[in-house]
């Protein structure tokens, strides 16, 4: 079970938060194409190691934050709070 | 295929069993193939099947990185159903059941296929309404699928609980669907493929694909160089990190899938029982162990080991359920990588590499596929082109928005 | 009672307490502190079960959780709980044991008959026969024949529940090594936790009897638990196992130790956040591969000196020991001061240290060193072993138990099942732990420090010459040598094929006493070293674990707890028939016939008026300066322009252009906004906002607050709706003029409690939802329900409220729309068209797909005449038998009461340009004609809910 250091919290159970994909997912405009716009909505960076990803502290504080977590071993790297620049990992 | 009988064995007892052939043999592999397939799951297998028994082609490897159906073949819970909402979905899946229900025959190996039923339950008046509409559905399509009433679903499973928190208001039931043996199946491709002349590779793990002029001519592995005029991808959980080496990105989200089994208690349950709303599906192995699963974990993860959030969730689901099972124990619980599309369906055909071709996005019901998906892309590999069962199920639907959202149409998932 | 094989005196058992207990009908007697296992062993009760695949008679093997053959039905008031491991299990009084898989008894088996014909039935012989015509024809008697027990009868009288701990050091094992780590933390000041799964902590303590520090092992024992017991940052756990090692050092752990009772029986599943985990888990015996080495009589020799030492019970009166270590001396030396025959020690190794032998002699103990066991001989139980000497003639010795000693294997389960990668030490011939990214360690004889004997020496496994297809590996699964050899004859070449091919460590035991042995004879047979062939993964669970200890105390109501009205109880004293509406439990009706308390509420609300609960309405208050600017980004419809006190009716998309939830939002100021969303997804909208401030828009100055639960709603509907409401003292002026259909006021009532109301309509009628604090719902229900009786209100529920959007043709997002149904589907097209600036989902609306004309589109149909009606999921068809095509689907229906009609809504392929079509409507086989009219059925002018 993961154990996630909410930035706000503490450590805290999995359970606690929910997951959502990558993080630093720039939202387009409507101006662009159809291939752009579904890069944006589909396609996912799911890499097999190192993820930059968002997480909320739903049954907590509520609040969302990055996480760089490796997805094999599922070692916690770093949390930042949103909006800040994603950490070097040195792995 | 021939060489497993009733006789054969009765001999093979008198001589010690010191006769039976290797199942498949271990080449070495060659430095160039007209196909490569990555991957000796149940997909790539049956995929090099078709393609050596259809289509006559004979130079074909299939590069496995670790062992014969070690990924998700062999973690699987067994399913096999064919029980979908839209026509494209029933219509690929009924191709796949119908290849499995000659497949013990067909490839002389028994896959234990037992059609006992596939059986979904509904929990309330209106998910009634949305069962009905999923049903009719797929009688339309063409399969077989029948509306049973509360008093039914208890003949059938004798141990259900109807006044869970979610009483039991009746459900669906496919008869032709049931389970089969995993291990079985990708082994019995496995020796009709190496029968056929393909080469499993097993230890090869591909690091790099080689393309020029945005088309394919082979890929770098753990053992060396090996081109091949056409390469195709069936790597379940990893089709995203291949794709990346490809230079591709995929709508995937890979994703633990856990499974769990208890210890093996004489025959109690005889059909494969769903429930969408008490997220859990079970089943009563020929071993005798239950089998359970339910939903995947919520984040990414290329770990196959198993977590206890949704341990305690599918369990407590169970015993919601079936009470009579508190007393047993759970044996063993282990996961999956599986690949989700936004859709729930798989995405098959071509990439956009020349030549490169996918089988993937298989997510929850990769397995129940593996006939059908490895005949219609051998057919999409041999004329490059995709095969018509599965035009729709192509990358290309997310660029034109065009999803076959079979969890929000019917509830249910693949 | 006489216990023929009890030692007179000695032991931890306490005489003082003799406990009766039955076996296979049988009653024999035993003692507190001894195990079923040890008081059938004391009994001489030899074959205990019949093994799983050619019913061979199997008797105790070990004292511990490798046993895999003493797997019975227990029964002590919990019903006859299957697979029960004996020698886990405490003998309790009155305590009944059967052998489940046997007829018609124990000690004779119909079934052997598959023993007899054992070539017949090799590794993965279902493989290969029981094709044709189909597997169906012989699978119920392969069921019938697996199984290693039934499901108990009868209702489970125990409880379960889960625990959490946190600690800075769990120590799992209290053998010497782990009760030296844990009195190493506890001086240190650590929160530690101390994990035993026997009853009593000491593990080889409890029976070897080498000194530890120069003191017995008894006091030294004493003496840490004593200090650990006077520790306050100590907590010691007995008859608990650890099952699980998770990802971020978490455990989970299997409690017993309130399970073995008659009555009350709880069982505990913990979940332990852990700092460091120690891992002391000690080590298991292997037996060793010969002919018939299964036969009941044959066991480990260290369990045999457990069993002597610590329960005073002898499991032979003659007995023969067999190793190829050390440690298998030391215990066979132990069983003859224990008072024991020792008709033969059987070293397979070449050379032993020469002060064993010397030992032995002095004990007139017949030595064959590099010699090799052949075969046991016996029928039900083992009574002469065949040896081959040194030099090589064969030899028989009579006995009537073998004491086998293959080595010592690590109890490294937990470890690999924390990410730790084992490698195989040549030397100690075992797997020991190597490195794991994990905060543990792992100490004692669980990592290869075998302190028992001054020196531990072991030879490498010799093969025995004995027929390989009577060489037992897997005792559980009664898998032999030659399977394995036909695994490998058949190229089965990775340790995970073998396993699966022959099923070689896959019981229930999880190959504790055979994956090594397996993985040694395969690597063998291919040439290869034991570390070259690998280890499979272990898995949780350690040890199998009740599943009612993993569910909890989540069942039933606690499944998912529902959510209740904060006036449940005032409606269901009101005859309210309760259902699940997306986890609210909300009246469906009141009264006891279904479909006529549904017709009289329909009509209740046309004709005169009635109440509804519409508390679990979503409420998401949304207030700041840039608060219209982000619902305008949120709504597919216009939001700046409405004015406070002003409501709208607005449509949510996802990000790919799908509608999501509809409902009305209010301006309650200007930079104050009141959300409504249907009450099935007010929190994962309240959720979903939020994520779109935070994450995509934190320049936006506003806050989100789901309101929901603070207010509870009365909605009063019907012609007479007005009147029943403007009674109430001190409410505002409900007139027309003043507040006029769509439009929101607030305000005290005469005793100063605040209400919201504003005038929507879900059901077509004039309608008031009066919100007031939830926690004064029954009061104001109470008021209402008085201020209504002059005007003959009564109550209605969701379904009644469901036909009554019906007939209007309201939208039902969730039912009326799908997974893919955009707001062009329904009609929204020119609200698309004219709304201003991006909006989430409007990017996706652009696509050709989303353009199309003849997407599935929402249209209103009526069936007139004749009996006929549908229901909701009849599918709209052309064409028919196998050329029957479904066009769409019929997502809501009803014979309205007020029409007298089928009416209903559905999702019809270019639905919006064919009006007035006849269509076709599929259901269950039957097929009846609907035609396509306008999306409403009732009032289309809205002349009743404006009046």
């Amino acid at each position: 079970m993961l154990r996630i250091p909410c930035p706000h919290c503490g450590t805290r159970d999995e359970v606690e938060f929910h997951w959502h994909g990558d993080a630093h997912v720039i939202r387009p405009g409507p101006e662009v194409s159809d291939a752009e716009w579904s890069d944006y909505l589909f396609n996912q960076n799911n890499p097999k190691g190192l993820h930059y990803e968002r997480w909320c502290h739903t049954f907590g504080c509520g609040q969302w934050f990055n996480v760089a977590r490796d997805t094999v071993t599922h070692e916690i790297h770093a949390v930042y709070r949103m909006g800040e620049s994603p950490p070097d990992i040195d792995q | 295929m021939k060489g497993y009988s009733t006789f054969s064995l009765i001999r093979n007892a008198l001589g010690g069993h010191r006769f039976w052939k290797p199942v498949w043999r271990t080449p070495e592999p060659k430095d160039s193939y007209d196909v490569v397939i990555i991957g000796a799951g149940g997909q790539g297998l049956a995929t090099a099947y078709y393609l050596a028994r259809k289509y006559g082609i004979k130079n074909i490897a299939v590069l496995e990185k670790g062992f014969i159906g070690g990924g998700n073949t062999g973690r699987n819970t067994q399913v096999t159903r064919s029980n979908y909402f839209w026509p494209q979905s029933s219509a690929f899946f009924d191709h796949s059941l119908k290849l499995y229900e000659t497949l013990s025959l067909d490839l002389n190996f028994n896959v234990m296929l037992s059609q006992r039923g596939v059986l979904n339950l509904v929990h309330s008046h209106h998910e009634f309404e949305g069962l009905r509409r999923w049903a009719n559905a797929i009688r339309i399509n063409g399969v077989d699928t029948d509306i049973v009433t509360a008093a039914e679903v208890k003949e059938i499973v004798p141990l259900i609980n109807m006044n869970s928190r979610f009483p039991v208001h009746g459900g669906s039931i496919q008869r032709r669907g049931g389970i089969s043996r995993h291990d079985a199946v990708v082994w019995a491709y496995a020796r009709a493929a190496d029968a056929h002349g393909v080469d499993i590779i097993q230890q090869c793990e591909v690091m790099e694909f080689a393309i020029s002029n945005g088309k394919v001519t082979g890929v770098e592995t753990t053992l060396g160089k090996i081109s091949a005029n056409q390469v195709s991808i069936a790597v379940a959980g990893h089709t995203g990190v291949l794709a990346g080496k490809a230079g591709f990105r995929v709508p995937i989200t890979s994703m633990g899938l856990q499974a769990m089994v208890s210890e093996p208690i004489k025959p109690c349950l005889d059909t494969m029982l769903t429930s969408p709303v008490i997220h859990m599906y079970v089943s009563q192995s020929d071993r005798g162990e239950i089998v359970l699963g339910g939903g995947a974990d919520v984040y990414t993860s290329y770990a196959q080991r198993g977590g206890i959030p949704l341990l305690e969730e599918n369990v407590a689901a169970l015993l919601e359920l079936i009470p009579a099972f508190s007393r047993l124990r759970l044996m063993r619980q282990w996961s999956g990588i599986v690949d989700i599309t936004p859709d729930t369906t798989p995405i098959m055909g071509m990439t956009p590499v020349q030549n490169l071709y996918i089988s993937g996005g298989w997510g929850t019901g990769g397995y129940k596929a593996i006939p059908a998906g490895g005949d219609t892309m051998a057919y999409t590999i041999a004329n490059d082109e995709p095969h018509s069962l599965i035009t729709d199920f192509g990358l290309d639907r997310f660029e034109r928005g065009v999803l076959i959202d079979e969890g929000a149409a019917s509830g249910v998932s693949h | 009672m006489k216990q023929p094989y009890r030692i007179a005196e000695g032991g931890r058992i306490d005489r003082s307490q003799p406990l009766n207990f039955v076996f296979n009908g049988k009653t024999y007697q035993g003692y507190s502190g001894d195990t079923l296992a040890s008081a059938l062993l004391a009994n001489g009760v030899r074959v205990v079960n019949r093994s799983f695949k050619f019913h061979r008679p199997r008797g105790i093997l070990s004292a511990g959780v490798e046993e895999p053959n003493a797997l019975l039905g227990v029964d002590y008031g919990r019903g006859m709980l299957p697979i029960v491991r004996a020698t886990l299990m405490p003998l309790i009084d009155g305590l009944r044991a059967e052998t489940q898989g046997c007829f018609p008894s124990v000690n004779f088996d119909f079934m052997r008959v598959l023993d007899y014909t054992r070539p017949l039935w090799p590794a993965g012989f279902y493989n290969k026969v029981f094709k044709w015509p189909s597997w169906h024809v012989y699978e119920w008697a392969i069921r019938q024949a697996a199984g290693l027990g039934r499901l108990p009868d009868g209702t489970d009288n125990a409880r379960y529940r889960h625990m959490n701990a946190h600690c800075d050091v769990l120590i799992i094992g209290t053998g010497p090594a782990g009760l030296a780590a844990a009195l190493k933390v506890a001086r240190a000041g650590d929160d530690v936790l101390v994990v035993e799964q026997d009853v009593e902590q000491g593990g080889s303590l409890l029976y070897d009897s080498v000194k530890i520090d120069g003191q017995s092992p008894d006091e030294w024992r004493a003496g840490a638990i004593a200090e650990l017991q006077a520790c306050d940052n100590v907590r010691m756990m007995l008859s608990a196992t650890v099952v699980g090692y998770y990802d971020h050092n978490v455990l989970t752990i299997h409690d017993r130790s309130a399970a073995y009772r008659h009555e009350n029986a709880v069982e505990t599943f913990w979940r332990v956040r852990a700092g460091r985990v120690v891992l002391a888990t000690g080590a298991i015996e292997q037996p060793l591969m010969f002919g018939n080495n299964d036969l009941p009589g044959i066991m480990l020799a260290g369990s045999m000196h457990q069993y002597a030492s610590r329960y005073a019970v002898h499991c032979g009166r003659r007995i023969v020991g067999v190793v190829n270590n050390d440690l298998g001396w030391h215990s066979i030396v132990a069983l003859h001061d224990a008072g024991v025959e020792i008709a033969a020690i059987i070293d397979m190794r070449d050379a032993v240290n020469e002060q064993l032998i010397d030992r032995a002699r002095q004990l007139d103990i017949d030595v064959h060193v590099g010699a090799i066991p052949i075969c046991a001989r016996g029928s039900g139980a083992v009574k002469k072993l065949e040896y081959r000497d040194s030099s090589g003639r064969d030899k028989v010795v009579d006995c009537d138990a073998i004491a086998v000693s293959g080595g010592l294997n690590p109890t490294v389960h937990l470890y690999s099942q924390a990410g730790g990668k084992l490698r195989y030490d040549e030397e100690l011939a075992c797997f020991r732990p190597h490195e794991c990214r994990q905060q543990v360690a792992i100490v004692g004889a669980a990592n290869g420090e075998f302190a028992t004997a001054d020196t531990y020496n072991i030879a490498p496994r010799k093969r025995s010459p004995a027929k390989t297809n009577a060489q037992w590996i897997d005792f559980l699964h009664d898998v032999t040598a030659s399977d394995i050899e036909l695994a490998v004859r058949e190229n089965f070449l990775s340790v995970e094929h073998l396993k699966r091919y022959t099923t070689v460590g896959m019981g229930v035991d999880q190959g504790k006493t055979s994956n090594l042995n397996a993985l040694t004879l395969f690597g063998e047979l291919t040439g290869r070293r034991p570390g070259e062939v690998g280890t499979t993964t272990f898995r949780p669970m350690f040890m199998p674990v009740t599943m009612g200890a993993i569910a909890g105390n989540h069942l039933g109501d606690f499944y998912a707890p529902a959510k209740l009205l904060p006036a449940h109880d005032w409606h269901a004293a009101r005859g309210a028939v309760f259902d699940d509406y997306g986890g609210w439990k909300r009246p469906a009706y009141y009264g006891d016939d279904r479909e006529e308390c549904i017709i009289r509420e329909t009509l209740l609300v046309r004709e005169s008026v009635g109440l509804l609960d519409a508390s679990p309405l979503g409420k998401i208050e949304v207030k700041g300066p840039d608060a219209a600017e982000f619902l305008n980004r949120i709504y597919v419809n216009t939001v700046p322009t409405l004015k406070p006190g002003k409501i709208r009716y607005g449509l949510m998309l996802d990000e790919n252009g799908v509608v999501i939830d509809d409902g009305v939002f209010i301006r309650l100021a200007d930079e104050h906004f009141l959300v409504n969303t249907t009450s099935g997804h007010a929190d994962r909208i309240a959720a979903w906002l939020e994520e779109w401030h935070q994450c995509e828009w934190p320049d936006l100055d506003l806050v989100l607050s789901p309101v929901t639960a603070q207010w509870a709603v009365l909605t009063v509907a019907g012609p007479k709706a007005r009147a029943v409401l403007q009674s109430l003292p001190g409410i505002i002026d409900l007139s027309t003029e003043n507040l006029p259909h769509m439009s929101f006021a607030s305000g005290t009532f005469d005793d100063g409690s605040v209400y919201r109301i504003q005038r929507v309509s879900f059901t077509g009628e004039q309608s008031y939802e009066l919100s007031v604090p939830a926690d004064r719902a029954t009061e104001f229900f109470d008021r209402v329900w008085q201020a209504g009786e002059p005007y003959g209100m009564d109550l209605f529920g969701a379904e009644s409220q469901m036909i009554l959007r019906l007939e209007k043709g309201f939208l039902h997002v969730g039912a009326d729309t799908d997974g893919s149904t955009n707001p062009l589907d329904i009609g929204f097209g020119r609200i698309v068209a004219n709304k201003k600036g991006d909006f989430i989902g409007a990017r996706s609306l652009k696509r050709a797909e989303d353009q199309r004309t003849d997407r599935r589109q929402l249209i209103g149909f009526e069936i007139t005449g004749g009996e006929e009606t549908v229901f909701a999921g009849a599918h709209i068809v052309t064409g028919n038998g196998a050329g029957r095509r479904s066009e769409g689907f019929v997502t809501s229906a009803c014979i309205s009461p007020t029409l007298g009609k089928t009416i209903g809504l559905g999702l019809l392929e270019g639905g919006q340009g064919r009006k007035g079509q006849t269509i076709q409507l599929y259901d269950d086989g039957k097929v009846v004609s609907a035609k396509i009219v306008d999306a409403c059925f009732y009032d289309p002018d809205g002349e009743r809910m404006r009046g």
